[in-house]
């Protein structure tokens, strides 16, 4: 299915939010995730399910003043 | 010594980690600083990367406490999101709340702070304001649980220093036991001793320090301002004269003409 991970299209097979961010190279223990705008706890990723056009974001630490 | 919601710090400056020359450079600048705070942030990393991973290894070994902000939120809604996800990632409850209002001025949205300040505290968040110096807007906050206020100095990255002292020293007055963190705006040494010697408890800064020609002696130049100033505050200033007074006693003087 089709969904945006940090504003690029991409193309996964889900079904979960934890699979999604495996199928896309990510650690997960040092991530953050929100799905469609709302935050996802770690504990509630792979419980998550994914729907096509679903905007996923993924951060980590940076820099900041 | 300064307390935010419940820690206490001796060294009254707060300091960013953002903008240095590089990594080592930074991590120079925090220990010459004596910071014992720094703010961090999150941005969105490319799947395979280890780029946060390793920013966070490095900030851990500083063995500082860390603010995470909400930098570049525009919304209540953003902002919240982004302490969440800050939560999760740096295990802390504090926040550095940015709802930025106006893309030149980078002026907090007071209106989207003070709404995301409510949620952030009733979802057991400890928010550090990044607010103007109005006073009714520091009522809101605090009456929606913020127990630290952050004015700025001047708009974020233009070193003008403060632009109104007035306002600064009138929230003072009005919230005297309330901790007043300068935030954003500070460009010099001696802008930061002046917060510190109208009242102000900390002091937080980033591109003074980042943008010197020489981070590490900058850092410490702002550890000593921070000090003479929170001494000079503590040590009662003199009130300005409209009228000159001789420091030297006319009484005794000799008459020669």
């Amino acid at each position: 299915m089709r969904i945006i991970v940090n504003g690029e299209e991409k193309d996964v097979d889900g079904p979960g939010l934890g699979d999604v961010l495996r199928q896309c190279g990510y650690d997960n223990e040092h991530v953050a995730t929100a799905l469609n705008g709302e935050f996802v706890h770690r504990h509630l990723r792979e419980d998550t399910r994914i729907r096509p056009g679903d905007r996923i974001e993924v951060v980590s630490p940076i820099a900041g003043g | 010594m300064v307390e935010f919601y419940g820690k206490t710090v001796s060294n009254p400056l707060l300091l960013g980690t953002a903008r240095y020359p590089s990594p080592a450079i930074m991590a120079e600048a925090v220990r010459a600083s004596a910071a014992e705070i720094v703010t961090v942030s999150l941005r969105r990393e490319a799947g395979g990367s280890s780029a946060g991973q390793k920013f966070w290894q490095l900030i851990r070994s500083l063995d500082v406490a860390v603010l995470p902000n909400t930098a570049g939120c525009h919304s209540a809604r953003e902002a919240v999101t982004t302490a969440h996800m800050a939560r999760e990632i740096f295990q802390t409850d504090w926040i550095k709340l940015e709802v930025i209002g106006h893309q030149d001025t980078l002026q907090p949205d007071v209106f989207g702070l003070v709404e995301a300040a409510r949620i952030l505290v009733e979802d057991g968040f400890r928010v550090f304001p990044y607010t103007t110096e109005d006073l009714v807007v520091a009522e809101r906050l605090l009456h929606g649980g913020c127990e630290v206020l952050m004015p700025w100095g001047s708009p974020i990255g233009t070193g003008r220093g403060i632009n109104n002292e007035y306002g600064l020293r009138s929230l003072r007055t009005h919230f005297d036991t309330v901790p007043i963190v300068v935030d954003a705006g500070i460009g010099l040494p001696s802008h930061a001793a002046r917060a510190m010697e109208i009242g102000c408890d900390a002091v937080l800064l980033n591109t003074a320090v980042a943008r010197a020609a020489d981070p590490v002696a900058m850092a410490q130049a702002f550890c000593e301002a921070v000090a003479a100033g929170k001494k000079a505050w503590e040590a009662g200033p003199m009130e300005p004269s409209g009228f000159a007074h001789p420091s030297t006693t006319d009484a005794g003087r000799g008459q020669f003409v």
